[in-house]
Parts: structure tokens; C-alpha cells; sequence
């Protein structure tokens, strides 16, 4: 492992891309935060929209896992 | 670190696992293993598609159709016991009614009997009563007569003693007649 | 890649990685396309898990039913109305290969779970195919369904009307994004939950090589991969409804390309 510096620089790339998935941890947060407030607002029409928070995670769930894809192949494909 | 771990050392199974049999790299990654994995994965999502499309699925329909028909067919004939329970609640009604619209003639016949039966009995009890004051009252009037009689006798006996405890001499006749007009008023 | 570390001079080994390799069931050659591989070996015991709960589970068809027959009643009720609600009643005729889908990955994700087992839907290539089957059937239904009008799609009427090339362009992008976040998503978390347990697996002994800080870390990995565990099964189930629910949203906008 000594004296390596391109294998140093996927370390630390590996490293920074995966500060991405905590904007995905926040986005997903955003989203079932807004949800359950909106929800407790008016139970009786949150059962229909489940789905639709489940799709909105997805979503925003997706962008992380981008971060953590490039975290993976800067790790193991480069 | 794929490039610094492709020595001869691998000769083992593929380019993706090193001697010790770890893995190099992500095994996610190995184009030597996609074909496979591909192949597998078709093979198996026909099978699950043919009997899922040909057996599973209708099957669970048909269950479900099934009890869906035998649900209505529950509810239609809870309706008709329903109806049935309701016809025989207004028969039981209409029976209580009309016993009771016979109670109630009974109880109006029975008071007219008992309301006849009174008033004669009532009557003959006046006639009776009315026959005994008569009777009282001549008895009362024979006495009140006889009392009257008393009174002018002591009358007389007194007045006359009186006169003759006076010094006088008592003259029946003038007494009699004394009294008379006393008792008059 | 670097999975071993000496630590107080005996190994502590890391091999997280180990467990997505795909090897013959059977004897030690290499892997070609045919192989009988773990991957085969996962695959027709998913098959027979389904197998089990729809088919034998079923087979009594009792108007009553009994545990087997209710989860699978609730398995279709659950995709049928997930379907018609979200792609639409005209989605329908689609239900049986979105069932497929769903339960190949359900139990993909649940057997995979288990101890020592190799999880398929781990591996980008088989996300890859069921995510590029969707993308390429949601593709030719809408242009079946609509001709040319499928590409309204990427116009959106909504938008002032200078922004509207701009907001096609990123349509599209997006469109062809779909079946890489579609596919990398399940594969994505399926591995980082089995690796994270793997790394956690790999603190476990240390209280056999230090005893020292063992242990405090012994204990507290262990209680990670339980908790890791849980949370992992809740994934399983969710990916698996994500996954589903995502083809039905693709697939309403193929049936229904108006914004």
C-alpha cells in the first residue's frame, strides 16, 4: 500500500463520493418528513398517498445511490 | 487494484478471483460471470412467468371470484331471512293487536255487566234506605209528639205546684189554658 | 483489492466481497454461459419458494383460507391493486409479468438473506436485464399504444413555451436514466447491506486475537449485525416494492404519455 498515490487518490475520491449519499439520507428524510406532517394534518387521506412517498424516496434515494456507485467503481474499477 | 493483482497467480477459476479464492475487484463487475448470470436469470423469470400466468394467478382469481360469488350469495340470503324475520315480526304485531283490541272489548263488556249489576244494587240500597228514614221519621215524629204531650203535662204539674207554693189556689182550668198559650209561643 | 489487514499481529480478515462471487456448483472449471452455477442453484430455489406459496400454498382452494393461501392472496391482491391504482386499470393485462417480477425479487431479496446464501439480485447484471426488460417493454408498448404521440411525453405542455426544448432535453435525459437508477438502486442497496454486515462480521473475532478492546468491540458488532439484519430485512421487502411500484409509474406513462 506504500507510496501509491494514484491508489490514494481512489481512496479519497471513494471517500468524497460517498458525502452524496448523505444528501440522499437528507432528501429521503425531507421526503417522509413532509409525508408524515402532512399525514397527521389530515389522516384519512395519507393511506391513498403511500405509494407516492414510496415513488418520491425512489427518487431521491436514486441520486445516492448514484454517489455510491462511483464511490464502488472508483474503489474497485478504476 | 485490478491491474495489481493480475499476475499468473490467478489462474484459478476466472480473471475475478484471485488464488486464495477471494474476490478482485467487485465480483458485481466480472464481465466473465454476466452470460451466466443473464442466462440463469431469463431461464428462471420464464419459468416464474409461465406458472405464475398459467397456474398461480387464475388459480388465486378464481379463489377469490369464488368467494366473492359465495359472499353475495351469503348476503342475498341473509336478505331473503331478513324479509322473512320482518313478515313474521308483523304477523307476531298484528296478532298482539288484535288480542288486544279483544282484551279491550272483554274489559268494556265486563264494566257495562258490572256497571248494571252497580246501579241496581245501588238502587234497591236507596229504596231501603229511603224506606228506613221514612220509618225514622215517624218513629222521630211519634216521639217528638209524645215529648210535646210530656212537656205541657210537667208544664201544667209545675205551674200548678207554683201557684200553690205562691198561697193561691190553683185553678186547673186557667192553668190549662195558661200554658197553652205559653207553649205556643 | 486490499481485504486483509494485520492488526495486532494476527489477521483480523475482510472479505466483503467474497460473498457475491459466482462459481460452479459443481467441480471448479471456469464459468461459461450454461455453468450450473450458486446463481442457478439461488435461482430455482427462488422458483420454489414461489412455487411453494402460489402454487402449493393454494391448492387446496378453501373458501376459508388457510396461512399460505392468505399470504399469497394478499401477495396478488397487494401487486393487482398497486397496479390498477398507479399504472391504471388498462395496466392490467400487464399484472402477471409485474407479479413475476415482484415475486422473483421478494424472494430473491429474503433467501438471500439467509446465512452463507448468495443473493442474485446483488449483481448489477441481473438488476440490469429485469431494469432494460421494463425500459425496452414500457418503450414499445407506448409506441404501440400511441405511435408517435409517446414522444408527448418529453413535451411538456405544463411549461412556458421557451422552456419547453430545454425541459425535453431533460426529459429525455431522464427517461434513459430510468433503467440505471432502476437497476443499480436494487443492486445497490442489496450489496451495501450484505457488505455491511460482512465488514461487521469481520470485527466479530476480535476478541480472540486482542482481548483487550475485543471485548467492547465483540459485543458491539455483534449487536450491529443484528440490528444491520433487521434493517435489511425491511429493505428486502422495500426494494422489491420500490422496484414493482417504479414499473408500474413507467408503465402509466407509456398507456398515458400525457403530462
Amino acid at each position: 500500500m506504500e507510496g501509491d498515490i494514484a491508489q490514494m487518490g481512489q481512496f479519497i475520491g471513494a471517500g468524497l463520493a460517498s458525502v452524496g449519499m448523505g444528501g440522499a439520507a437528507v432528501g429521503v428524510g425531507n421526503v417522509v418528513g413532509n409525508f408524515l406532517s402532512g399525514a397527521l394534518r389530515n389522516p384519512s387521506a395519507a393511506a391513498g398517498q403511500t405509494a407516492t412517498m414510496f415513488i418520491g424516496i425512489a427518487f431521491a434515494e436514486a441520486l445516492g445511490i448514484f454517489s455510491f456507485l462511483v464511490a464502488l467503481l472508483l474503489m474497485f474499477a478504476v | 487494484m485490478a491491474s495489481e493483482t493480475t499476475d499468473a497467480a490467478n489462474a484459478a477459476a476466472s480473471a475475478c478471483v484471485d488464488a486464495g479464492g477471494g474476490a478482485i475487484g467487485m465480483p458485481q463487475l466480472c464481465a466473465d460471470w454476466m452470460g451466466n448470470q443473464i442466462f440463469w436469470l431469463v431461464v428462471t423469470l420464464v419459468v416464474i412467468f409461465f406458472i405464475l400466468s398459467r397456474v398461480a394467478l387464475p388459480r388465486i382469481a378464481a379463489i377469490l371470484a369464488e368467494r366473492q360469488g359465495s359472499i353475495t350469495n351469503d348476503l342475498a340470503a341473509a336478505e331473503d331471512l331478513k324479509v322473512k324475520a320482518q313478515d313474521a315480526e308483523d304477523a307476531y304485531n298484528k296478532a298482539l293487536a288484535d288480542a288486544r283490541a279483544k282484551a279491550n272489548e272483554i274489559i268494556a263488556a265486563a264494566k257495562l255487566d258490572i256497571k248494571a249489576d252497580y246501579d241496581a244494587a245501588s238502587a234497591k240500597a236507596d229504596a231501603q234506605i229511603a224506606e228506613k228514614t221514612a220509618e225514622s221519621e215517624k218513629a222521630i215524629a211519634a216521639i217528638r209528639a209524645g215529648a210535646m204531650e210530656s212537656v205541657e203535662a210537667v208544664a201544667r204539674d209545675t205551674a200548678g205546684e207554683l201557684v200553690v207554693a205562691m198561697g193561691a189556689k190553683a185553678d186547673a182550668a186557667a192553668i190549662d189554658k195558661a200554658v197553652a198559650a205559653r207553649l205556643k209561643g | 483489492m486490499a481485504t486483509d489487514s494485520k492488526e495486532g499481529g494476527q489477521e483480523l480478515v475482510f472479505h466483503p466481497m467474497d460473498q457475491f462471487i459466482v462459481k460452479p456448483l459443481f467441480g471448479d472449471g471456469p464459468v461459461g454461459l450454461f455453468t450450473v452455477t450458486n446463481v442457478t442453484f439461488w435461482m430455482v430455489l427462488t422458483v420454489l419458494a414461489i412455487v411453494a406459496l402460489l402454487v402449493l400454498g393454494t391448492s387446496s382452494r378453501a373458501t376459508i383460507p388457510g396461512r399460505a393461501q392468505s399470504i399469497a392472496e394478499l401477495a396478488y391482491g397487494f401487486i393487482r391493486k398497486m397496479v390498477a391504482d398507479v399504472a391504471g386499470k388498462d395496466a392490467l393485462p400487464y399484472f402477471p409479468y409485474i407479479m413475476t417480477l415482484f415475486m422473483f425479487i421478494v424472494f430473491s431479496n429474503f433467501l438471500g438473506l439467509l446465512p452463507g446464501a448468495f443473493t442474485t439480485t446483488s449483481h448489477i447484471a441481473v438488476t440490469a436485464v429485469l431494469a432494460m426488460l421494463v425500459f425496452v417493454a414500457v418503450t414499445v408498448i407506448g409506441f404501440v399504444k400511441h405511435g408517435t404521440g409517446f414522444l408527448g411525453l418529453f413535451w411538456v405542455g405544463a411549461a412556458p413555451l421557451p422552456l419547453r426544448p430545454i425541459l425535453a432535453v431533460i426529459e429525455v435525459i431522464s427517461y434513459f436514466v430510468r433503467p440505471v437508477s432502476h437497476s443499480i438502486r436494487l443492486a445497490g442497496n442489496m450489496m451495501a447491506g450484505h457488505a455491511v454486515i460482512k465488514v461487521f462480521a469481520a470485527f466479530a473475532p476480535l476478541v480472540l486475537i486482542s482481548t483487550g478492546i475485543g471485548l467492547v468491540v465483540t459485543p458491539l458488532s455483534i449487536l450491529a449485525i443484528t440490528a444491520i439484519y433487521a434493517l435489511e430485512i425491511l429493505v428486502a421487502f422495500i426494494q422489491a416494492y420500490v422496484f414493482t411500484i417504479l414499473t408500474c409509474v413507467y408503465l402509466k406513462d407509456a398507456l398515458h404519455p400525457a403530462h
